[in-house]
């Protein structure tokens, strides 16, 4: 009896959260998977003419920038993610290895996460400006002659460039908050056993720091490629609603699965239109679970908790 | 190989720049393949002396020698020694053979030979079927034997233990400190243990270095400083039960207690701390003292009697007597004491007065 009215309290606790929910997230998650099936869906009249299997996918991989997408989509989850990852990581255990200044350093390192990711986009689309850019005035040391990186007509591979650059910069603070924590987490003894035990460093690095850090790491892999799969925000920043250099043809476009399923809402006013943008994050949704599953179980055989 | 420690001190800056001496010019010598024992209070500066010798932490003053080379600009990594963590320092990840090879995989041995030389250490300290386990899936005891034969499998010079038996259950320590002690025996290596327990080292150490509040206050064979406690601090620390402390004084050449001479001395006439041990008292028919019992605990053969202190209101002490004596609390006792078991301190200092 007494359990049943505890449980009747934590039900009631929880009210508030499941109905938002509800409202936010698991409506729009099934009315997504009931229009993505849905034949000629009309946003304006609300009419749908049956149902389709497989009609709204087809249109969506067969939309002209569908392979644009997927391309650009997978070269920024699979360059950007190791590398930041990779990155975060020695940038951490350097951070962890000072003593002076390192509050100072650790706040450097986080601002841009409390910082506003168009904001830092536009920031970095003037720093790789062909003629006032931080970035050609570097290249510029080495006697390099200026680059158009995201320009008038710049080419696909250098404003893909700049866009790796800016999402491994953008992604590394909330990873270097995550691993500095978990680096303080682990005993100092073991640094002091590996001492005494005339560890070379890298060794320390390999053998002690990484498999005592990867749950930490293992969770900011698989949190940064789903983060990957969804990357849009950044290529606005960047480039704004076009989503690519002034000037270039759309097979040059930066746009992103993401970018296809906003492509296809602002045209919803077009018959279908809507049922394609449901369809496309549905992909979406679906490579980044399968994704995620066979990460968690190759994790699972290799983190050590 | 002998260790020699040289006028060491230790001062470590607290957070509010506030200065704290752990450990006091200290002079040691451990010899050449003997088990000693950094025996102390908490805080009295024996781990800080440990880390000092393994070379994690560096003093402020004095000189280390392993030998007669002087080790103490040397990093732990060049110094050749073992050692062995409070709580193990187990690479939680790798296995147990994994852990024993990492010092020599750092050595860079070849591995046929790195895998017989971690399979015969862990052969010695007797976990040699236990290889392929993680450290967690051992018992405390387990672990701790690991640890030593990491930390010997790399042939160290010098053998460091940090509190070895204080996280393990009480019959797990009594079984290990006799292990601790066959593996030094078995590999002759000069090896130094701290701990906090008088008990342990005393009944496993070949010598024994009593500190407090950083500085040395005595040294020798464990019996030997039990029957010879150089000053009030080194009586106080040894034995179970505690030595009895009274106040008494010095009248011409005798020591009175409670108005009785109970020995002689060469001390001058002066206030003094009287230390009895507890077996120093003897039920005796001429004893000089009439005492009243309080309350009586037999333990196997032995008896110990809580006492009605006569000297002070509301105190008692202890003594230990053969428990064919049958005595029942409110009994009151003819006791005399053994000059043996007798021990007299100055006031002040603290000294031993012969």
């Amino acid at each position: 009896m007494l359990e049943k009215q505890s449980n009747l309290k934590a039900w009631l606790y929880l009210l508030p959260a499941m109905a938002l929910l509800l409202v936010f997230t698991f409506y729009p998650l099934f009315n997504a998977f009931y229009l993505a099936f849905l034949r000629n869906y009309s946003y304006l009249n609300r009419t749908a003419e049956g149902y389709t299997l497989f009609g709204n996918f087809i249109d969506v991989v067969q939309d002209v920038n569908f392979k644009t997408a997927m391309k650009n989509t997978s070269i920024i989850v699979f360059v950007s993610v190791p590398i930041s990852v990779m990155v975060a990581l020695f940038i951490s255990v350097a951070l962890n290895s000072i003593k002076k200044l390192q509050g100072m350093f650790q706040t450097i390192f986080f601002l841009p996460y409390v910082t506003n990711a168009i904001a830092i986009g536009m920031a970095f689309a003037f720093i790789f400006h062909q003629d006032y850019g931080l970035f050609n005035m570097f290249l510029g040391i080495f006697g390099i002659d200026p680059v158009n990186w995201v320009g008038l007509g710049a080419s696909w591979s250098t404003a893909m460039f700049a866009l790796l650059v800016y999402t491994v910069w953008g992604g590394l603070a909330f990873k270097i908050m995550v691993f500095l924590a978990g680096l303080q987490n682990i005993d100092k003894q073991y640094y002091d056993a590996a001492r005494v035990d005339s560890t070379p460093k890298w060794r320390v690095f390999s053998r002690i720091t990484v498999p005592l850090l990867s749950p930490m790491i293992a969770y900011i892999t698989i949190t940064s490629f789903i983060g990957a799969f969804k990357a849009y925000r950044t290529i606005i920043g960047m480039f704004g609603p076009t989503l690519r250099p002034p000037g270039t043809l759309s097979k040059d476009s930066l746009i992103t699965i993401v970018g296809l399923v906003y492509d296809s809402l602002s045209q919803a006013d077009a018959v279908g239109k809507i049922s394609q943008a449901a369809a496309a994050s549905i992909i979406l949704f679906l490579i980044t679970l399968s994704f995620t599953g066979v990460q968690m179980m190759i994790s699972k055989k290799r983190i050590h908790y | 190989m002998e260790i020699r420690l040289e006028n060491i001190t230790k001062i470590f800056v607290q957070k509010d720049k506030s200065e704290v001496v752990a450990v006091k010019s200290l002079d040691i010598t451990i010899p050449t393949g003997k088990l000693v024992g950094l025996l102390g209070p908490s805080g009295c500066g024996k781990s800080t002396t440990l880390y000092m010798i393994a070379g994690l932490l560096k003093p402020n003053g004095g000189r280390i020698f392993f030998g007669e080379e002087d080790v103490t600009d040397t990093a732990p990594e060049d110094r050749g020694i073992g050692l062995v963590f409070q709580n193990y320092a187990l690479y939680p990840h790798m296995t147990v053979r994994q852990n024993i090879m990492f010092p020599l995989e750092n050595i860079k041995v070849p591995k046929p030979e790195a895998l017989v030389r971690a399979q015969e250490m862990a052969n010695l300290v007797g976990i040699g079927e236990l290889m392929d386990r993680k450290p967690k899936e051992l018992s405390g005891g387990q672990q701790q034997r690991v640890a030593i034969a990491r930390a010997l499998v790399k042939k160290p010079r010098v053998l460091l233990l940090d509190e070895p038996l204080s996280n393990l259950d009480a019959r797990l320590r009594l079984q290990t400190r006799e292990e601790i002690k066959r593996i030094q025996r078995e590999t002759g290596i000069t090896t130094i243990f701290v701990t906090h327990d008088q008990e342990e080292a005393m009944s496993i150490s070949d010598e024994i270095v009593l500190m407090d509040f950083g500085e040395k206050r005595q040294v020798g064979i464990p019996q030997y400083v039990y029957d010879y406690p150089e000053n009030l601090f080194s009586a106080k620390f040894l034995g179970t039960p505690p030595i009895n402390i009274f106040e008494g004084e010095i009248k011409t050449k005798k020591v009175i207690l409670d108005g009785k001479a109970i020995g002689i001395t060469k001390g001058t006439n002066q206030k003094i701390v009287i230390g009895i041990r507890p077996e120093g008292f003897v039920l005796d028919e001429k004893g000089t003292f009439e005492l009243v019992v309080d309350m009586v605990e037999t333990i196997s053969r032995d008896t110990s009697l809580i006492i009605i202190d006569p000297t002070r209101e509301n105190e008692t002490f202890r003594a230990i007597v053969d428990s064919k004596h049958r005595i029942k609390p409110g009994d009151v006792l003819k006791v005399s004491i053994k000059t043996d078991k007798l021990f007299v301190f100055n006031f002040e200092t603290g000294e031993l007065i012969k």
